[in-house]
Order: structure tokens, then sequence, then C-alpha cells
């Protein structure tokens, strides 16, 4: 079937068109809405938002691409990224890369078969009084050791929780995208 | 100089878990400067509060998001004469590397921001404010989300903001990993629903920003500062710190120190300070070499007290002892930025330190201009080139030279942000570079792997 929004994420998406005064302006949150719905954006979910918004298929998939941090189709289940910028690598960023391609056996950019790891290299993630860093997902998780590396990878590859955790802590609920404000405004303008 | 016993106002109640919720909050007296202001009443002509304005221009309170500005100063600029819409963007898109200190402010105290954006948008006559978050910072985006719903739910935000009958609506906006977005009219390009280029200015956004209306761009904990502003009296808060440079400041200390991490304090401290005091020294007790003090694209500081020749032919030292102001920083031919210290100790490979930043750019150029795109790219593949020992003598010359022609020819200051790195690294440790282009190897045991 071909894609569109659920109730959760068409109401977000009613209420976020409201908030701008153009309709190309929900582009962004629009991808991040297809993405957190089908956990990834792909070709079809593109020109489904295109229509949405009255824009070229082109236009979006053109938006699509300048930016590295949407999920792409056919990444793995878990997105292993590696931070390798300079407070990391001052810190052995280079060591942890080398633990999570070894435990993976995985080489940089690389998926596995079985689409559950893919390992990145990417640039500052924005922690670097705690590095290094790796961003799994949504997760973060700072001062990292190839000892930690491993626990990590081993909790992943059962599909356990993993340890060493140290994101901010979540709010009650977690990750509802837009949702709270939708609701605690739900007329928008 | 290092201040004693300074209480913090942006990382107060940091990583303490609850802190972030709105009774934490107004306990602490938290949204009575709003509401002082929202008492202000608007100039008819304009629709904006000039003296509002006045008393944060007379506050000194200087941009932090990188460029130092004074932010009345720039609030000032906004046409008001237009009779289009304003709109307030508030740049979270933390990104530059070296900066990690937006986000605990965003996590712990988000409504000391919402507050700040509040004071702004009054002040500026505007009703929509967007807050732009990096795409990576998802429990931040949580946060911010969690803290806005609350303000709606306590009429602070909406139609009739704080029963004032001024309309403030602030929304999250979520980017999706570009460097190139902490750039304000970059920002305001992917505000728009675009690919993130930048913009020719003129028109500066307070003339022309986004969807072509009058525009204020500020940064998170500029933004943040403003109820304390309005709390203390410009006339206090002008008077932490040296003069010109007031308030607090949250430096990022990152690196090879004991103990990285976020500290704020007036800017009477020094970089030496900086790293002793707070950041318990060198780690494995090893002496100090280079020190980026404010974000990757600053020019470096060479702090083991050996000389360099400078490119006027001068034989110049670079002070540890300096200090960490706008003013003091700009006049030593380096900037504050956006306050992030990096420091390299003793056994730190110059040559690759380089090559790791000039790739960092590299990737995140947007294209739009080839000064930039190529010449990034050049850059990159020259100090590939000395790293991997098959560097020549005269490459540094072509790297100074490409740097040389990528300062000030292109739309946004990124050109720049890879030049001014490059030029202080081949100057200032030009025997290490010579050294890799004569040996095929680094003067140092481990260089940074590729």
């Amino acid at each position: 079937m071909a894609f569109q929004f659920n109730d959760e994420y068409r109401k977000q998406f009613d209420w976020l068109v409201t908030r701008y005064p153009t309709k190309q302006a929900v582009l962004l949150p629009a991808l991040r809405l297809v993405e957190a719905q089908l956990g990834h954006v792909s070709q079809e979910s593109m020109e489904y938002v295109a229509q949405q918004l009255d824009l070229a298929p082109a236009f979006v998939n053109g938006v699509f691409t300048f930016y590295s941090h949407y999920r792409r189709e056919g990444e793995g289940k878990y997105i292993v990224q590696v931070c390798q910028t300079l407070p990391c690598a001052l810190r052995g960023a280079c060591t942890i890369g080398d633990a999570f391609g070894e435990h993976l056996k995985l080489g940089m950019g690389e998926t596995d078969k079985d689409k559950k790891f893919t390992l990145k290299k990417v640039e500052c993630l924005g922690s670097c009084a705690s590095a290094p860093v790796v961003q799994i997902n949504e997760d973060y998780f700072e001062n990292l050791t190839p000892e930690k590396v491993r626990d990590i990878v081993l909790a992943l590859q059962n599909d356990q929780k993993p340890p060493h955790l140290s994101n901010g802590p979540s709010l009650e609920g977690g990750q509802r995208h837009w949702m709270p404000i939708v609701e605690a405004y739900p007329e928008g303008k | 100089m290092l201040v004693k016993d300074f209480k913090p106002i942006l990382l107060d109640g940091a990583y303490k878990k609850g802190e972030w919720a709105i009774e934490q909050y107004e306990k602490k007296g938290g949204y009575q400067a709003a509401r002082k202001v929202l008492s202000m009443p608007r100039d008819p002509a304009t629709n904006n509060v000039p003296p509002l304005i006045e008393e944060v221009k007379k506050s000194g309170l200087r941009g932090r998001g990188g460029a130092g500005f004074p932010t009345g100063m720039k609030w000032s600029f906004v046409d008001y004469k237009s009779k289009k819409s304003r709109y307030l963007a508030v740049n979270c898109d933390e990104s530059e590397p070296g900066t990690c200190k937006d986000r605990v402010v965003v996590t712990y105290n988000p409504h000391m921001l919402l507050e700040g954006i509040m004071i702004a948008c009054h002040a500026c006559g505007v009703e929509n404010a967007y807050v732009y978050i990096r795409g990576e910072y998802v429990v931040e985006f949580e946060h911010l989300v969690g803290a806005i719903a609350e303000a709606y739910k306590a009429g602070y935000l909406g139609k009739n903001a704080m029963g004032s009958g001024f309309t403030i609506h602030i929304t999250p906006h979520r980017g999706a990993g570009a460097y190139i977005c902490g750039e304000e009219t970059g920002l305001l390009s992917s505000l728009e629903g675009d690919r993130g280029y930048p913009k020719v200015k003129p028109p500066f956004p307070a003339v022309e920003g986004a969807w072509r209306c009058p525009t204020v761009v500020n940064n998170v904990q500029t933004l943040s500062l403003l109820p304390s502003v309005i709390t203390m009296g410009a006339e206090a808060w002008s008077k932490i710190g040296p003069e010109r440079n007031s308030g607090p400041m949250v430096y990022c200390l990152s690196g090879h120190v004991k103990k990285p991490g976020l500290y704020e304090t007036p800017m009477h401290v020094t970089l030496k300070e900086i790293v002793e005091e707070f950041g318990g020294g060198i780690l494995d007790d090893l002496k100090p070499k280079a020190i980026i003090p404010g974000g990757s694209s600053m020019p470096v500081l060479r702090v083991d007290g050996k000389p360099y020749r400078a490119s006027n032919g001068k034989d110049l030292t670079d002070d540890f002892n300096i200090r960490m102001d706008y003013d003091t920083l700009k006049n030593a031919n380096t900037l504050l930025g956006s306050a992030a210290v990096i420091v390299m100790h003793e056994r730190t490979c110059m040559v690759s330190a380089l090559y790791n930043l000039v790739r960092f750019y590299h990737h995140e150029s947007c294209g739009q201009c080839t000064p930039c795109r190529e010449g990034s790219g050049w850059l990159e593949k020259l100090i590939a080139r000395i790293y991997r020992g098959k560097g020549k003598p005269e490459d540094l010359q072509t790297l100074l030279s490409v740097a040389g022609q990528m300062s000030g020819t292109t739309i946004c200051l990124l050109a720049d942000s890879v030049a001014m790195p490059v030029g202080a690294f081949v100057i200032k440790f030009r025997e290490e570079f010579e050294y890799y282009c004569q040996h095929g190897k680094s003067m140092v045991e481990n260089p940074i792997p590729l």
C-alpha cells in the first residue's frame, strides 16, 4: 500500500502546517514524521510528502539528500555513528571505531546482511566534553572505552537495552515528537 | 583572575534530574522577568519596545553563538518600518567541533530559554519564534517540546501570552545533520524547507530574513541570559566580567585535560586557569602544546612557550596566561568564538590534527561556492599527502596560498573557518610540518589515525 500518515502523525502534520507561513517550511519536520512512522524515508513517502506540501517530488528529494541524519532505506536496525572529529579523535575515537568494526565485523559505511547494524564515521556529535562519543539510533554513549563497546554490541546483538547509556534523562512517555505541544495547544495558530 | 564562588546562571541546576520542570523553574523566580517585561507597552508606530532594547544594549550582552555581536544592537537593526511579519529564529544547531553547551541548557533549563525568547519577542515585536535544534539532539528536542507544552498549558504562550494581550508562539524545528545550518542564513534556508544554503548578505536577516521578512537570529545562550539581565538590571549585569565583555560565559573544555566539561564563569578567567583549575591539568601530567580557544574554526594558540615566525616576518609567542574574553583574544589574532577550548598536549601531531579539522570542513562545505567546495577539498588532499609521507616542502606554501584565496571569497564564513585554522597551524607549527615533509613521518610518536 502506498505510504500515508497514520492518525497520530497526520494530527502532528496538520498542526505543523498551521505553524509556518508557507507549506514548504513543514518539509523537514514532515520527513521526520515519515521517519518516525516508517523507520526510514522511502522514495514513495517522499512523493507523498511532496503531494501534501504542493512541492515537486524531485525538489523534496533534493532537500532530503542534502541532510545526512535522516534514515535511508536499506540501513541497519541499529545505526552506529562514531564521532571522529578532533575532540573525540584526541581521546581515542579511532580505537572506538576499530572496536565496533571488530565486534560487528563491519567496515566503516557498511551494513550487515541481516540489516541489523550499520557502522558509520560521522562528524562532530556535539558532546566534546565527554569524548569519545558514539550515537546509536537516538542514544548517546559517552566516555567510551573498547571494553564498553564490547558490552554495548553484545546487548544490541541480543536486542537488549545496552549498558553505558549516557543520554540526558528522557521524559516520561519518551519520544513523542511534536505531540505534547499539539495536545497542549491544539488550535495551532 | 578566577572568580571564586560564582553562582552559575546558565548551568544552574544542570545535571539534576527533574530540574527542567516548570514548577522548579518558577520556584527559583522563573518567568517573573517575562511578566515584568510583558507589562511594558509597545511603540504603536513600530510595534516594538525601545526601552527594552535599550536595556539589553546597556547590559553589554554579546551574542554567544560565536561572533560576539552586541545583542541589543542586533535588535535595533531590525527593519521596524516594514509592515511584514517579524520572526525570531533561535539557533540551537550547535555543531562547531568542541562546542557542547546549548544542549545542557535545553535539557536542564529549557524554561530559561523560553523566557528569554518571550523577552526577545516582546522587545522586537515578534509573534512567531522557531527553535532550530540539530537533528542529533533527540533527548534535548524532547525536553524542549515538553517545556513548550508546559508553557502553553500555563498560558504563558499563545494568543494572549501571560494575559498581556500579545501573541507569542514558539515552534521547535528539528534539523537533520548539517553543520552549515548553524550559519544564520543557512539556518533560515533550512527553516524555510530548503537545502541549508547560506544566502548573500546584505540584505541582512534583520531586514530580510526568513520568508523575506525581518528576522532576528539569536543563539540559545544569548536568549537564556536575558531573564537574568532583566532580573538583575542591566547596570548590575554589565558588571559581571571585564568591561565590554559582560556576563558569564560557559567554556566547553575538551581534549587532553583531566577533567573535560562545561565551566561557567565571568570572562576574567585566563586560559591557564581554565586548563589547570577547571580541567585539573593536562592528561598524564604532560605539557600543553596547542590550544584552540573558541571552537575548531578559530586560529590555534601555541602555548609551549616557543616562538613562531608570523606572516609579517616577526617572531611572536602566544601567551598561555591570556584572558579569555572577546577583545583580548581578538587582539591576539584569534577569537573567542563559541568558547570551546580544545586542548592538545605535547605528544599531539599537529599535521594529523589539522588533517582531522580540514576533513571536517570539506565534509560540511555546502557546495554552493567554488572556492570553498574545491578549496577545502584541495586542502584536505594536500594535508593527506603530507600525512602519508609523500609531502613536498613546497606543499606548505600551496596550503597557505589556497587557504588565503578562500578567505572572503564566498557567501558565508565556512571558507574562512577552514582557512583560519590552516593558516594558524602551518604558521605556528611550521617546523613540524616541514619535518613531516622532509622525513615522511611525524615528529611525534603517534599521529592521530586518519
